[in-house]
């Protein structure tokens, strides 16, 4: 692949790297990510995604832009609010980096789309903000082969591993069932200050970075939990579950789950596991 | 035998701890963790258990950095000086 001399000084500073070169520029520039959800995770994830020349990113979501988006969303501007915020986001993305093919996905993912859309990609990430949507991504990544980088925030917490099917576990390895509606907190109701979440997105780009590279080690295995209060990152272990309901070899989970949305305004006010 | 351990509160449990992410608990396993925890903080069994008194299946435990559920589960015997970790799933993204 011929680099053009804009390419070779824009992205000079990590083509000097080990680990990148050429060579691995030329992967970032071939590779195709999809980031569901362009939020607190989705919006810096995206960012560095782009800036990095990745060649093809998609980007999910079906919410407008609104004000106090604007607090950790960094992907969006005042003037975008009221706009579909996957228009927002790739306007930025283009304006950072007009090498990148931005793909928008204006829709909310359910069981009978998301197969095919992830089919066209290399990688996901998960940057939703409820669990239906985290366990059907998950499910239909396994289903499909797909290595998927998730992670979750809530308050002042934040967790990230990267799940690679067939190969380590899987999100319900972890977790095998989500909570009953209204048990835990699954939204942004709860508060989040924009930085954790940009910690956790910004991790999340590393993670797809290193899998494009082939660099390093992979949060698979692993989870990372960052505590924003004690700046403190913890691993904890994530063996696989040779029961899991959905990435063992007898799974109990062969089709596409869409959970009931059981993160609703009227639990505003109660954000704890009860 | 009773072992002091430190108990790292995740954010959705800290109401229950009146704000603390971290607590000290005396006890020989898991479960006797979570009897003494309910002990100092009302409520937290209830919060960490289901109606059949096992743990509670979006809810993990970490002995030091270890999950319960692929050692003894709630047997799983604790150490002085051991920490354990309430890890529940969540969600937040946006």
């Amino acid at each position: 692949m011929a680099f053009t001399n804009e390419q070779i000084d824009r992205y000079s500073r990590q083509i000097i790297l080990p680990n990148v070169g050429g060579k691995g520029q030329e992967k970032i520039l071939k590779a195709k990510v999809l980031v569901i959800g362009t939020g607190g995770l989705g919006a810096p994830c995206n960012f560095y995604l782009a800036a990095a020349g990745v060649g093809t990113i998609g980007i999910v979501d079906s919410d407008n832009v609104e004000l106090n988006n604007l607090q950790r969303q960094i992907l969006h501007t005042t003037e975008s609010v009221g706009t579909p915020k996957v228009a927002s986001g790739k306007a930025r993305l283009k304006a950072l980096n007009p090498d990148v093919n931005v793909v928008t996905h204006h829709l909310r993912l359910d069981s009978s789309n998301i197969l095919d859309i992830i089919k066209e990609y290399d990688i996901v990430v998960d940057g939703s903000d409820n669990f239906p949507t985290r366990y059907l991504v998950n499910d239909a990544c396994v289903i499909a082969k797909k290595p998927l980088v998730h992670a979750g925030i809530f308050r002042y917490d934040g967790q990230i591993m990267t799940i690679v099917p067939g190969v380590g576990p899987c999100y319900r390895c972890l977790f095998p069932e989500p909570p009953p509606p209204g048990a835990v907190p699954s939204c942004q109701e709860g508060g989040i200050l924009g930085a954790v979440a940009g910690v956790l997105g910004v991790l999340q780009a590393n993670e797809v970075l290193k899998f494009i590279l082939g660099a390093g080690q992979l949060l698979a295995g692993r989870m990372l939990i960052f505590n924003a209060l004690d700046s403190t990152f913890r691993t904890v272990k994530v063996p696989k579950d040779k029961d899991c309901p959905v990435c063992s070899d007898h799974p109990t989970i062969t089709k596409l789950i869409d959970y009931q949305e059981f993160c609703s305004l009227k639990s505003k006010n109660d954000c704890s596991i009860k | 035998m009773m072992a002091k351990v430190k108990v790292r509160i995740p954010a959705p449990l800290q109401k229950v701890t009146q704000n603390k992410q971290e607590v000290v608990a005396e006890a020989g396993n898991i479960k006797e963790l979570i009897a003494d925890l309910d002990k100092q903080f009302s409520g937290m069994k209830d919060r960490l258990l289901d109606e059949s008194g096992k743990i509670r299946r979006f809810i993990n435990f970490y002995v030091n950095d270890e999950d319960i559920r692929f050692l003894k589960q709630d047997e799983t015997a604790l150490s002085e000086g051991d920490e354990v970790s309430i890890i529940p799933a969540i969600a937040g993204g946006k």
